[in-house]
């Protein structure tokens, strides 16, 4: 269901129960949620899309490249700036 | 105003007794509780006969540990047996608990004495403790303004002398934001240490139970007596001069209170001069952090409410009844995403933490805002006050990284201002040693 499909039909459906008052909230829920959909961590079945990353990148043998790890260090060229 | 450190020095030194603290923290009550309605229910005879007994068993040579006859308050959501826990709602008319949640069976057994059950937002669903069954609770700096939320009744109670410590809980920031907005400590450990049955929950995916407590030492023995290990050496200040810290500016400093990012770069002004290093670390999906946290906390409350916002919905004020409403539209593919994007941030708090020994940000980019207010200015800019209050520490409760709140200082108008620190998951310990350390740079006045 597409968001403003959603949003829509939320908004029918809080009127029909007597909570018009809602209308506000799932506008603002409907902006984030659009926020949350937009995000580059998404995972999709698109044959163009990119991997997730929910996954730590992996070394050039295949190891995971964690946190503060020196090779992931060397391949970011530091974290962090002084 | 005793810490627990030193009233446990007294107590030892025949100085002083549990029941004499009981007693100064119940006069407290009786004083200040009709001006800031931080307590729900004061348990004052059932205290005065818990002191009476430790002061025995210390007599007869059983001692407890550092938490040995120790007024202590708890949030209206855990549960003391024999009393009912509210969570400030008429939803909960006529319980009784028939056993303590597992924290206060621990708090127990450590000897605390339990003063009373504090006042907090509604199902802890709130930041300012303004929507509860019982009335607002208030600060005690302002009492026109919130003590912050959810857990508002507990941080008024501690800042007003009326016990040495408070519990409280935390889903977004409910025990450093009511921290914060009232000048004391609070420790959030990481996800999972500390165990919330018994508990009345508002997400079972970012819930945790911590303390609040004047200073970080008091944090670090009653978070000692929570994990059930009272008698434990507690932890020794790491050497100041040396440490690292990775400073969160992005997202997390572009919207603050004039007074509130002064006395933030004073503090890591003093901490550089003490040694500290300060590294600038970010988190790439910072503006991911609030879409995430409501997909999932709204989802879960929901859930948890189900039954009885179709059955009783008159019993829920209108603003929790409404938040709770809204999470039944969350769809469920949203939720597995928003799942799956704490996933990310986890990982990118992990990352920032790197070789840091922790994150330093604010605890709350404004001071404790007035009652009834539902804006507050920024820069000439009106924000919600609910999303500005959250915004600082939602994020570790979504990756379950254990962060504390400390005072930093006080605006012109005598309101407290906090810094927090963020530690490794599962390194609790190490945040308090980070936290002593620091503390004499951040705390200048309390």
């Amino acid at each position: 269901m597409n968001i403003d499909s959603w949003l829509q039909a939320a908004i029918a459906d809080a009127e029909r129960r007597g909570l018009p008052e809602l209308k506000p909230l799932l506008e603002a829920l409907a902006r984030a949620t659009k926020t949350l959909r937009a995000a580059d961590f998404n995972d999709s079945a698109a044959p163009s899309h990119q991997p997730p990353a929910t996954r730590p990148p992996l070394a050039d043998d295949g190891s995971e490249l964690r946190p503060g790890s020196p090779k992931r260090q060397r391949r970011e060229g530091g974290s962090h700036r002084s | 105003m005793m810490t627990i450190e030193e009233f446990g020095r007294r107590l030892r030194a025949r100085q002083t007794t549990s029941e004499q603290i009981t007693n100064d923290c119940l006069q407290r009550i009786d004083a200040d509780n009709p001006r800031l309605n931080a307590f729900i229910l004061v348990m004052a005879d059932e205290a005065r006969a818990q002191a009476r007994e430790l002061d025995r068993e210390l007599a007869g040579g059983k001692d407890r540990g550092p938490l040995h006859g120790v007024p202590i308050s708890i949030k209206d959501l855990y549960d003391i047996r024999g009393t009912a826990t509210t969570a400030a709602s008429r939803v909960r008319e006529g319980h009784v608990a028939d056993g303590d949640a597992t924290a206060i069976a621990r708090l127990r057994q450590a000897g605390a004495v339990f003063v009373g059950k504090t006042n907090l937002h509604e199902f802890a669903f709130g930041t300012t403790n303004e929507d509860s069954a019982f009335g607002p609770a208030r600060n005690p700096h302002d009492p026109a303004r919130s003590p912050g939320g959810s857990s508002g009744g507990s941080a008024a109670s501690l800042a007003a002398g009326m016990a040495l410590a408070t519990m409280g809980t935390c889903t977004g920031g409910s025990i450093r934001i009511p921290a914060a907005a009232c000048g004391t400590v609070g420790l959030k450990p990481t996800f999972g240490e500390i165990p919330t049955d018994g508990i009345v929950p508002l997400s079972r995916t970012f819930d945790h139970a911590g303390p609040l407590t004047q200073t970080v030492t008091d944090a670090a023995l009653v978070y000692d007596a929570l994990l059930g290990e009272p008698g434990k050496t507690p932890p020794a200040p790491m050497p100041v001069r040396g440490l690292r810290l990775g400073v969160l500016r992005s997202y997390f400093c572009d919207l603050l209170d004039d007074e509130v990012r002064a006395h933030f770069e004073g503090a890591l002004d003093r901490l550089r001069t003490a040694g500290v290093t300060i590294d600038e670390v970010e988190i790439r999906h910072a503006t991911d952090i609030a879409p995430i946290y409501l997909h999932i906390q709204l989802a879960d409350a929901s859930a948890y409410h189900a039954a009885t916002i179709e059955t009783m919905p008159e019993k829920y004020t209108p603003a929790v009844r409404q938040r709770l409403e809204l999470g039944r539209y969350v769809l469920a593919e949203d939720y597995v995403r928003a799942r799956a994007g704490g996933e990310v941030l986890r990982r990118e708090v992990d990352a920032a933490l790197g070789t840091h020994d922790a994150l330093v940000l604010p605890t709350l980019p404004i001071p404790a805002p007035l009652i009834g207010a539902e804006t507050v200015q920024i820069a000439g800019k009106a924000e919600p006050v609910r999303t500005v209050m959250l915004r600082l520490t939602q994020l570790f409760n979504i990756t379950g990284h254990p962060a504390m709140a400390l005072p930093s200082g006080k605006t012109r108008a005598g309101l407290p201002c906090s810094l927090q620190l963020v530690g490794n998951r599962m390194a609790t310990d190490a945040l308090l040693r980070v936290a002593l350390a620091c503390e004499p740079h951040i705390s200048q006045v309390r």
